[in-house]
């Protein structure tokens, strides 16, 4: 079947099997491999993206369901080479080791700061508590999403 | 130029040099990777746990019009590859020939154009099984009437594997005798997986012009696993680059050589295109390398005022359908036998019983330090029970019995020789720091409410970086590891280590540790890693060996720079080599720091026209392997605090409180990352984390659903504090660091819980202390977990 999907600002046209899976298309089709994909289970949070604005599992939406809705990976979060907060703030506060839920997770924290600019410790636990993390022990990410609500406006240069 | 004063200092906190890639969601890891022509392999696995294989027949799969090749154990013993070694000089198939031993057990390999058509076409294959019964039961795993598992193996009459001992029994035994008090504990370790996020898998791209196989791979091992594989496939191992990418985290589960991989390089061979295997969660969590399952029988001897005497312990180890722990040769037990911990013990004895099981194979996994885990396990849960017998303060009864700081270098009762120390300095700090005596009196008052509160406390000294070539190999590899330093002309440099990362950030502490030694800044210095074709041998990341073992052969090896260097400022500035004297990055004339020259000076002049001495050839390059004297042995002092709610038994970690000393410290924000991740991990395996099968070895935890991993609600907010003791023979003082915490927090938590549960006369609860377990403790009808 044919779907329109926009990625990124983008609109990328794909035939696709109706069974394809959104996280498969963002990674095999449009090689956009920044969205990982961990458990079959919608468990992990590792291929967390933004539909609309909302963090889905992307593991558990069809890329066909996508279609006609405003999808954001990691590779769209700096805008025009400026990182977002976000990003800054996971490599600031070590909010990261391998690497692999970090996609997720910032697009998580994203999500969040965009609804609620100033989280509590304990709202930001709860953000990403959908998502798993094998090596940081969660305490780094939560103060890299500290900090990028604390320089929510400042200027940084990719 | 710089001022001397101004130039860089290696160790500190430093952002990781990775992170761009990975915050871009430009991480390359094996998954991400395409290639022309590329085609996608998926495994057929076994969905009973013990059965004769009566017949396959794949002719559904191959018609299947997107299927290039269907590939059995009867192809593969055709090619004498149905069969493979493990890294414990056992065998495991790699796709079954006779029978099947573990539910979740390779058995078809299917390459199709796509993962989907691949994944379609395994349900075409038409296995028939003849159901044999099913051994589960470690503990009775060597009775006379139990199948014997592995038949194929000649002269195999049993589910034996090895029978290993260490200590002194007899002396064990007289100490036991003639102890006041003796306190017994049976207790459970059990499997659990390490899980990495990013399962396992490879491409394999055997191009027939050049007979050269590329294997893309999730390995923690590229060197050791290229030459697993020159063995396996009789490919030249020159002919053979494993190409190790970015990692996903390994925390062990990346060791192993899997069916999977082999497939993929069969695969590719067979069709001529690249081959692309990746696992999935289930076969990630119900096939690759467990960990633990250790059924332990504790002893501990003491007088009536706390003095302990000795410690003696009896396993049976549960290593699954094939012995495919990765460990060293002369260790089937792996460094168990460091179970004495951080006491001062007059006497010791372990006995280890290893056992095959239809379960998966493995052992070795999960941040465990050769098994280090489990004794730590052990000694801080036995401590524990003596101080429960004896009615006395856990941290007293530590401080009572550590070793002193003078006692070191201190030989253990089973062989060890700690390298240095000073535990109680370190204990007192975490006593001070989490105000022990204030949430004892917080306890007190609680416990007259009826409230349950507990303070746990675990003490560990960790046995890493393993390890002297003449004690420890891997199927014949000596455990050493290669470094490799190029300087540049223009003064920057690339460095080539042996070890993997999987997110410990190598690419950022191992420039550090040439910053430090030579004074190039870290931004100026490029860590390679992960390619065989790239950088030296050596046996790759795990047991917290990289810090210990690779990052004193990049000492070394700066160090070799830095003498080259001495030689060649000699020539530049005409003295004589001795009359200079090295300071931050620059060798200047001692007594005249202004009649210098920098390193980046010095690597131009190297490569350039300076009349070097008689001998000495251009440039600055220097190659090192690093046999380490003995292994590092960091320790720690923990204390947790846990609330239980006395209506559900739900368990709350409130607070943990981690004092860690891994000698000297590179990057202080790494260290922390480490720890916090593995103290994590330890509320897991505590709490939540459990691989358990039925009685017909159906796995009862072969997805995220059913094996729980704590999310950020259930940690608390990690508190970590350090002492630095040295090690005397690490080249700059460094012990290793990536496994303390997963070694250290389980028993402490344990101890937290069984001390929230005085109350109710519980001694021991086995993991994970999950509510329906700590309450049936609570009821005095707990139960081991089978």
């Amino acid at each position: 079947m044919q779907v329109t999907v926009s990625v990124n600002g983008e609109e990328y046209t794909r035939y696709v099997e109706p069974r394809l899976l959104l996280v498969h298309f963002l990674r095999d089709e449009l090689e956009l491999t920044g969205t990982h994909w961990g458990c079959d289970t919608s468990n992990c949070g590792t291929c967390v993206v933004l539909m609309d604005g909302e963090p889905v599992k992307s593991c558990t939406v069809l890329a066909a369901t996508a279609a006609g809705h405003e999808i954001r990976t990691v590779e769209g979060l700096a805008l025009d080479g400026v990182l977002d907060p976000v990003q800054q703030g996971f490599t600031e506060e070590h909010g990261l080791q391998c690497g692999f839920c970090t996609p997720g997770m910032m697009l998580t924290a994203r999500a969040l700061l965009d609804r609620n600019p100033d989280p509590t410790d304990q709202e930001i636990r709860e953000a990403i508590s959908g998502q798993i993390c094998r090596c940081t022990g969660y305490g780094t990410i939560v103060r890299s999403i500290r900090w990028a609500a604390e320089h929510a406006t400042d200027e940084i240069v990719s | 130029m710089a001022t001397i004063e101004e130039r860089p200092i290696g160790f500190g906190r430093l952002r990781r040099k990775e992170d761009a890639r990975f915050i871009r969601g430009q991480g390359k890891f094996v998954d991400d990777v395409k290639l022309p022509g590329m085609l996608h392999g998926a495994l057929l696995r076994s969905p009973v746990a013990h059965a004769r294989i009566v017949s396959i027949d794949t002719s559904a799969a191959l018609a299947h019009p997107k299927v290039h090749a269907v590939i059995t154990g009867r192809d593969l013993e055709a090619q004498g590859l149905a069969w493979m070694p493990t890294m414990s000089r056992d065998t495991q198939a790699v796709l079954a020939t006779d029978k099947v031993r573990f539910q979740g057990q390779e058995v078809a390999f299917v390459i199709a154009d796509d993962r989907y058509s691949a994944r379609d076409a395994l349900q075409l294959i038409d296995v028939e099984y003849e159901t044999l019964p099913a051994v589960i039961n470690a503990r009775t795993a060597l009775a006379p009437e139990v199948p014997v598992i592995r038949d194929d193996k000649e002269g195999q009459q049993d589910n034996h594997i090895f029978a290993w001992e260490s200590g002194d029994q007899a002396a064990t035994d007289a100490v036991f005798a003639r102890a006041e008090v003796v306190v017994e504990q049976d207790m459970l370790y059990p499997r659990v997986h390490p899980a990495p996020l990013e399962t396992c898998g490879a491409i394999a791209d055997f191009e027939p012009a050049a007979g050269k196989l590329t294997l893309w791979c999730t390995t923690q091992a590229p060197h050791a696993h290229r030459t697993v594989y020159a063995l396996l496939t009789g490919l030249a191992e020159h002919k053979i680059r494993v190409i190790s990418p970015d990692i996903g985290g390994g925390f062990g589960n990346k060791v192993p050589v899997y069916p999977g991989y082999v497939c993929a390089i069969v695969g590719s061979i067979a069709v001529g295109r690249p081959v692309k295997w990746m696992e999935d969660r289930s076969e990630n969590l119900m096939s690759t390398g467990f960990a633990r399952d250790y059924v332990m029988k504790g002893g501990i001897a003491a007088t009536r005022d706390g003095k302990i005497l000795g410690i003696r312990v009896e396993v049976i180890a549960d290593h699954g359908a094939f012995n495919a722990s990765a460990q060293p040769t002369n260790y089937p037990a792996g460094f168990f036998h460091v179970f004495t911990g951080s006491y001062d013990l007059e006497a010791a004895h372990c006995h280890v019983r290893g056992v095959y099981t239809n379960k998966a194979p493995g052992g070795v996994a999960y941040s465990c330090s050769f098994r280090v885990t489990e004794a730590v396990y052990l000694v801080e849960r036995m401590v524990d029970c003596l101080a429960d017998e004896l009615g006395a303060d856990p941290a007293e009864l530590r401080l009572k019995n550590l070793i002193a700081p003078d006692q070191f270098p201190y030989q253990c009762k089973t062989g060890w020789v700690y390298d240095s120390g000073d535990y109680e300095n370190t204990l007192r700090k975490a006593l001070a720091r989490i105000g022990y005596d204030e949430l004892r009196r917080e306890q007190a008052e609680k416990r007259m409410r009826g409230e349950l509160m507990g303070i746990g406390i675990g003490f560990f000294t960790e046995a890493v970086g393993a390890g002297p070539r003449k004690h420890m190999d891997i199927l014949g590899l000596g455990m050493a590891d290669g470094a490799q330093l190029r300087v540049h002309p223009t003064g920057t440099a690339q460095l080539g280590i042996s070890v993997q990362t999987q997110g410990q950030g190598h690419e950022t502490t191992f420039a550090q540790i040439v910053a430090e030694e030579l004074g190039i800044p870290p931004e100026d210095i490029d860590v390679v890693h992960g390619d065989t074709d790239l950088t030296p041998y050596g046996l790759g990341t795990y047991g917290s060996r990289s810090t210990p073992v690779s990052g004193a052969a990049t000492a070394l090896v700066a160090r070799k720079v830095r003498d080259r260097a001495r030689i060649v400022a000699g020539a530049m500035l005409e003295v004589s080599p001795e009359d200079l004297t090295w300071v931050k990055g620059r060798w200047h004339v001692k007594g005249d720091p202004e009649q210098g020259a920098t390193i980046q000076e010095i690597a131009m002049a190297a490569h350039g026209s300076v009349d070097l001495p008689d001998g000495i050839e251009a440039g600055l390059d220097a190659e090192t392997v690093y046999n380490p004297p003995n292994l590092t042995f960091p320790f720690g002092a923990y204390i947790c605090v846990v609330d239980i709610d006395p209506d559900t038994a739900k368990v709350t970690v409130r607070r943990f409180l981690a004092v860690d000393d891994c000698g000297t410290r590179i990057n202080p924000m790494i260290i922390e990352g480490q720890v916090h991740g593995g103290l994590t991990d330890g509320v897991g395996m505590a709490l939540m984390e459990l691989i358990a099968f039925d009685e017909e070895g159906n796995c009862l935890g072969g997805s995220l659903m059913d094996y729980l991993i704590p999310t950020a609600r259930e940690v608390p907010d990690w508190e970590t504090d350090f002492t630095v003791t040295p090690s005397p023979h690490h080249p700059f003082g460094a012990k290793g660091i990536g496994e303390c915490a997963t070694v250290g927090s389980p028993p402490t938590i344990v101890n937290a819980i069984c001390d929230a549960l005085k109350p109710y006369g519980v001694r021991h609860v086995d993991m994970p202390c999950t509510p329906s377990r700590v309450w049936e403790a609570m009821q005095g009808t707990g139960r081991p977990p089978q």
